[in-house]
């Protein structure tokens, strides 16, 4: 590979639109996770009663239960929404990104 | 049984989490069950179909790109489950089903926190290692730094959390089958790593990824059977478990909500940060990575892992419960029939005790079959990883300089596996009886203040040089080591000293920061002329992991 390759994609205005789309969705949703588990962990070292309310009057199942399941359901809904992003449109930038440099 | 419970809770990974409590010497011989004819045919089939898989594998090993990477060529949702299979062991099953059925709500938030790792591996690093590394992580971290240390200081933290993993994984795996199967304890030990080697030495990464696969399917389909068959019992009715629960735990509506397991903030964080971030250290899931064609598919085989564990995770939670009301209640699942007090067979068996209730013998014996399936494909998975650290990067590219042959790497793999499986073995064998939850957190620890730190800087900043990522990471390995010698669980447990000096299990919240902190400042101080060549080729390699341009192209299998 030799430098000059290299050299164009970083000229590239298309390189600096991927690195940006991509860093920012990475990070947001990483944000997202993090702070909805620990999130949820703080309430859990310091609120542990509020978890213990019921879902609805009379009943057993708690607000905690479904908030639980919610940090892994969302968890991984959010990384089927970045493999859609990234799989897709950011890797037609990608592509066209190579087929550019190699020109 | 209370006791090894709370061993299982402290134990860093819910991959381990029974094999901890396993090791604690609590096997209960007297209530060892009858011959289980159907779970040993159901376990001749699976080992008989994965030799097939593995003689299969072995003619279709040619190079060596073949043997660690299977060639590039398992597709995302292939890698997936092998990746799902590498991350839940028989452990995960039992453990955490154990977990809930003792403590109700805190098991679910406990497998939350090893859940969170996937996505944010998936966010930070997964298209960067697929698009840097060939066959290690070692080739992400060595692409533009010293060659010969930063391969060393890989091999290092590699090899020391595979050991650890392993020895856990072998002494729960003599002590679950010794239960299941009544077979000696030894004997056990050592079926396990005579067909670990065999995958691995024979098949590599091929047959390894399958072996791993057909298992991820029967976990899969074994968890899912038995909870519709535990679920069926309560109408489909979560309030009508949950209810029924509440009414028969010894603790009663408490279960329901956060209990004691995670009330102290700071060790609870300390524990999430070597779950979170250690996932992102450890070898054998790393190496996955290199076994798909491309970042694409990199990135679809984390989403389709991260389903099955998510799901499967969600599923303990489920099938915790129904066991408090169907095995709680049941006096032929205690010892001497006494409801509340010990469980036949230790704390651990719930799951197998609840497939019993539901699904009569047959049932328990697919269960069992199934859990001694996954101690052996996660102690394959781990010796090839360790293997690969021994050949592809100490006598590759160490010893050798990078002047090699693919064969004579090839072969350096297979003795060096075999001399794993012996050291595995032995250690087993030496290990019977131990407590060993200590293990665990230190493979985390380890892997979380060692092998991530240096890993995600090696990617993320230009800045670190040669110097830094050593002593960056040798502080993390060492201070993570320190810790939890003179934590609860060495220095009060195992060295018999009335108080620990430092007062919780896991490391992380102390020894990762510490990694960061020590890999900063001397990057930063460090103004030799091969630093200023390292940071001048961040800019290319930067280029190469959010392209791909140049990465190792899979081929078709």
């Amino acid at each position: 590979m030799s430098s000059a390759v290299y050299q164009r994609i970083r000229a590239n205005p298309k390189f600096r639109e991927l690195e940006a789309r991509r860093s920012r969705l990475a990070w947001v949703s990483s944000a997202v996770v993090l702070v909805a588990y620990y999130g949820l962990m703080i309430v859990v070292a310091f609120w542990p009663q509020a978890l213990h309310a019921p879902l609805s009057e009379g009943q057993v199942v708690t607000i905690g239960v479904p908030l639980g399941a919610a940090v892994i359901v969302l968890a991984w809904l959010l990384t089927g929404f970045y493999v859609y992003r990234a799989n897709t449109d950011l890797d037609q930038l990608n592509q066209q990104i190579l087929n550019e440099a190699r020109q | 049984m209370k006791r090894s419970m709370l061993t299982a809770a402290t134990g860093t990974s819910l991959t381990f989490m029974s094999a901890a409590a396993f090791a604690a010497p609590a096997a209960q011989a007297a209530d060892k069950p009858p011959l289980n004819l159907t779970a040993i045919a159901m376990f001749l089939a699976f080992v008989l179909a994965t030799l097939a898989i593995t003689y299969w594998a072995a003619r279709r090993t040619r190079t060596a790109s073949d043997f660690f990477a299977a060639g590039g060529g398992i597709s995302g949702f292939q890698n997936g489950l092998a990746i799902a299979g590498d991350y839940m062991s028989a452990a995960t099953l039992l453990g955490a089903c154990a977990l809930v059925y003792g403590r109700g709500y805190d098991g679910l938030l406990y497998v939350a926190g090893f859940f969170v790792g996937w996505p944010i591996l998936l966010f930070l690093m997964a298209e960067r290692l697929r698009n840097l590394g060939r066959y290690t992580f070692a080739d992400v971290i060595s692409e533009r730094l010293d060659r010969t240390r930063m391969r060393s200081f890989a091999a290092v933290g590699a090899l020391t959390v595979v050991f650890f993993y392993l020895i856990v994984q072998m002494v729960g795996a003599g002590e679950l089958i010794q239960l299941l199967f009544n077979v000696d304890y030894d004997y056990a030990v050592i079926v396990v790593g005579v067909l670990m080697m065999v995958y691995v030495a024979f098949g590599g990464m091929i047959a390894t990824t399958w072996v791993q696969i057909v298992k991820a399917v029967l976990l899969l389909f074994g968890g899912t059977v038995l909870g519709i068959l535990a679920f069926a019992q309560f109408g489909f009715s979560f309030e009508t478990l949950a209810a029924k629960a509440v009414a028969a735990h010894r603790s009663g509506a408490k279960i329901m909500g956060p209990g004691t397991l995670l009330a102290d903030p700071v060790s609870t964080l300390s524990l999430s940060l070597g779950a979170v971030f250690g996932l992102a250290g450890l070898p054998h899931i790393l190496m996955r990575f290199f076994t798909v064609p491309n970042a694409k598919e990199a990135r679809k085989s984390v989403f389709y892992a991260s389903g099955f564990i998510g799901y499967f995770f969600l599923l303990t939670f489920v099938l915790g419960l129904a066991a408090v009301v169907i095995v709680g209640t049941d006096p032929q699942f205690f010892q001497g029939g006494r409801v509340g007090g010990a469980l036949i067979g230790g704390g651990n068996m719930v799951a197998l005790h609840l497939a019993k209730a539901v699904g009569g013998n047959l049932l328990f014996g697919f269960l069992a079959a199934v859990a001694f399936a996954t101690i052996l494909a996660v102690v394959a998975g781990l010796a090839l990883a360790g293997a690969a650290a021994v050949s592809h990067d100490l006598y590759a590219n160490v010893f050798r300089k990078g002047k090699t042959t693919e064969q004579s790497e090839v072969r350096v793999t297979k003795i060096a596996t075999l001399a794993i499986g012996v050291i595995a073995i032995a250690l087993g064998i030496l290990f019977k009886g131990q407590n060993l939850a200590f293990l665990v957190a230190l493979a985390f620890g380890i892997a979380a203040s060692a092998n991530f730190p240096v890993l995600i800087l090696a990617m993320y900043w230009q800045g670190l040089t040669t110097r830094g990522a050593l002593w960056g990471g040798l502080s993390g390995l060492v201070c993570a080591v320190v810790l939890v010698i003179l934590s609860p669980a060495v220095w009060k447990a195992v060295l018999g000293n009335p108080a620990a000096i430092f007062p919780y299990d896991h490391p992380a919240l102390i020894s990762m920061p510490l990694a960061f902190l020590v890999a900063y400042v001397a990057s930063k101080l460090d103004t030799s002329v091969t630093a200023k060549t390292e940071r001048e080729a961040f800019d290319d390699q930067y280029v190469r992991a959010q392209t791909g341009l140049g990465a190792a192209a899979g081929s078709a299998h």
